[in-house]
């Protein structure tokens, strides 16, 4: 095996590890959300590894540097110290989940048995910043602009429904 | 080289994961942060491909898209929680059941 | 990997870490106390020898680490023992991508002062500095203390914010040098130009005789001032440093994210600020100082001159040492001038630092963006 495909494996195994903490970890948020930034962090180390820097590189600027601090801030904001709930019928819903997840691997697995061809080659400069930056801003800069629009948005919305409203 | 079908796997993985998590857990924020794994699963699944056929950038320029819809998404729903937890100090969906019949 | 990779990375590490960081701890103490008027501290010595305070910082580390080690009782063990370690790596590893010297050949063997050299270098920065915020965060949450959590919450609110900035106000550097390898911009600042080029560029004038000698080093510093106050404003915000410390707060909320530690783990918080002080030096100096370059001397006229007095084989040589002892003099001075900044500057409030990142720096950054990108179009006259 060599060394890439070992990265891979084991940055893999690592996310899948840590999603699965993030997602069954009961008692504490903020242990939660580290165990997110380990599997972003991880998926940013295979997209390097599959040749797509600018990605990667924005994966930990933007998702781990800046996404899940926005959630840490929360709850430090919040100060939610005391976390899940008292258990109803959480049974009956987390066995349908655990079947609901089996079922639809072992199909994923099923049609997977077709394996995929071998990848190309790679040009030069691909993932690179400069190549992406030509292409952003030629074929697709529709998509910037709306982009754009869209954080506006998102910014003036998070604004108005987090400002402390002044009762009069 | 790194087989491909091993990392749409992993995205199938990741994505399902973030369903179990969107089901199964009560906390909102945890609720959030499994959507962004979600988020992520498919990203893998848009640059795995997109590395099978290196001649277009389609996957990663979508991939940075959903990076930027992923954080505004982030930003309104956690707008969504502070507004929530001042008017019932809990963050516990089976709090908000006002509408549920 | 060759033993040679190995030697250069220890070096560069033994020589930034180890032996510039405890420096900048007595280059802080002394100039402080010169710039108020009295000695600082001399007081450490072995066996009677003080030599000017130099073994304060080995008097420091001795100090903090024969400390006793308190963990606060509700704080969560594991998240308050790692938390010294995600601020303190980034500082380190973000060595990795900083040129101390340019590309030298002897006979057959290409030597290349920089431990990695990857063709995205500064958005590793980037990326490093996104990552460092999180060991502030889980001090201050891990701490289980009031003060622990109000430095986290600010901190992580001023880190985040100024991260923006950071990379906006760089875009209009990398728009000149057109690269992101730090190795190349320190390259490119290897040259001069005429001072009064852009009469002849921009404008068609022909430039008159007595001023067309004039030539500058082409540092980003004359290609772009502007973002290197706004870079320098933002990364010291970003590190927390004073006039931005108030996450720290020395005099108002005890010490904020890092009251709860003691001993080496606070050690480790001291240490990791001061190595981030000579991380911002050296990226500034890479950036806007021309790096490793001597100003008037290209590394061509080096080596051409001394070797044709002495050999190739030596002038290459000389060069390698001159141009380290460049960048170290180079990051000397601008570790002097964030030392003189926080000295003199009172501390920002937490709604000025929030002001000027968004409401100032934000635009100014862009407009620098859009101005570059202006005079560039209207230099090379073609998109």
């Amino acid at each position: 095996m060599t060394t890439v495909q070992f990265l891979f494996y084991a940055f893999a195994a690592l996310s899948v590890l840590f999603a699965l903490g993030m997602v069954l970890n009961v008692r504490n948020t903020v242990a939660a959300a580290l165990c997110l930034v380990v599997t972003m962090v991880s998926l940013a180390g295979i997209y390097v590894l599959l040749e797509a820097y600018f990605v990667a590189a924005v994966q930990i600027m933007v998702y781990a540097g800046a996404i899940v601090v926005l959630f840490l801030f929360v709850v430090m904001l919040l100060n939610l110290r005391h976390d899940d709930f008292s258990p109803s019928r959480q049974l009956l819903v987390k066995a349908g989940a655990a079947v609901l997840g089996v079922v639809a691997l072992g199909q994923l697995l099923r049609l997977l048995r077709v394996s995929l061809p071998e990848a190309p080659a790679a040009a030069e400069g691909f993932g690179g910043y400069r190549m992406l930056g030509l292409t952003l801003y030629t074929d697709y800069v529709l998509l910037v602009e709306i982009a754009s629009l869209l954080l506006l948005a998102a910014i003036v919305g998070a604004l108005i429904l987090a400002k402390r409203r002044v009762d009069r | 080289m790194i087989p491909i079908d091993h990392v749409i796997l992993l995205s199938a993985v990741l994505f399902m994961i973030g369903v179990i998590g969107v089901a199964t857990r009560r906390n909102l924020i945890v609720v959030l942060m499994s959507i962004e794994l979600m988020l992520n699963g498919s990203n893998l699944a848009f640059v795995g491909f997109n590395r099978l056929h290196p001649e277009r950038l389609d996957g990663q320029i979508f991939v940075l898209i959903v990076i930027a819809v992923a954080a505004s998404e982030v930003a309104v729903g956690l707008g969504i929680v502070i507004s929530m937890f001042r008017n019932r100090d809990s963050v516990n969906l089976e709090d908000v059941s006002l509408l549920k019949w | 990997m060759p033993v040679a990779e190995i030697v250069k990375t220890l070096f560069i590490l033994l020589v930034a870490v180890g032996a510039l960081a405890p420096v900048i701890t007595w280059i802080e103490r002394k100039q402080s106390a010169l710039m108020q008027d009295r000695i600082g501290a001399n007081r450490a010595d072995i066996a009677g020898i003080t030599l000017l305070g130099l073994l304060h910082p080995l008097a420091d580390v001795l100090k903090l680490l024969t400390k006793e080690d308190v963990v606060p009782d509700g704080a969560n063990r594991v998240m308050h023992l790692i938390a010294p370690v995600i601020a303190a790596v980034p500082a380190i590893i973000a060595f990795g991508v900083i040129p101390f010297g340019g590309t030298y050949s002897f006979d057959d063997i290409t030597v290349n002062l920089v431990v990695a050299d990857p063709d995205w270098g500064m958005l590793y920065i980037f990326a490093i500095a996104s990552i460092a915020t999180y060991g502030t965060i889980i001090a201050g949450w891990s701490s289980n203390s009031n003060w622990s959590l109000l430095g986290g919450i600010r901190a992580s609110a001023q880190m985040i914010s100024y991260e923006v900035t950071m990379g906006l106000s760089l875009v209009g550097v990398f728009m000149v040098f057109q690269t992101l390898k730090l190795t190349d911009m320190a390259q490119a600042q290897d040259t001069t130009f005429r001072l009064f080029g852009f009469l002849d560029t921009l404008f068609g004038l022909p430039v008159p005789a007595f001023l067309d000698w004039l030539r500058l080093p082409a540092w980003g510093l004359f290609y772009q001032p502007l973002a290197f106050v706004m870079f320098l404003t933002a990364i010291m915000a970003e590190n927390k440093r004073p006039p931005f410390d108030l996450p720290e707060g020395e005099s108002e909320i005890v010490a904020g994210y890092h009251t709860e530690y003691s001993g080496m783990r606070f050690g480790l918080f001291f240490m990791s600020e001061f190595i981030q002080v000579v991380v911002i030096a050296a990226l500034v100096a890479t950036l806007f100082l021309g790096g490793w370059s001597i100003p008037y001397l290209s590394q061509e006229t080096i080596i051409g001159g001394v070797g044709s007095v002495f050999g190739t084989g030596f002038a290459t040589g000389l060069c390698v040492i001159l141009h380290f002892v460049s960048f170290l003099v180079k990051v000397i001075i601008m570790i002097w001038v964030q030392m003189t900044l926080r000295w003199t500057l009172p501390r920002f409030r937490y709604d000025q630092v929030m002001d000027l990142c968004w409401k100032i720096l934000l635009p100014l950054s862009i407009a620098n963006i859009i101005v570059t990108g202006a005079v560039m179009l209207a230099i090379q006259g073609q998109p």
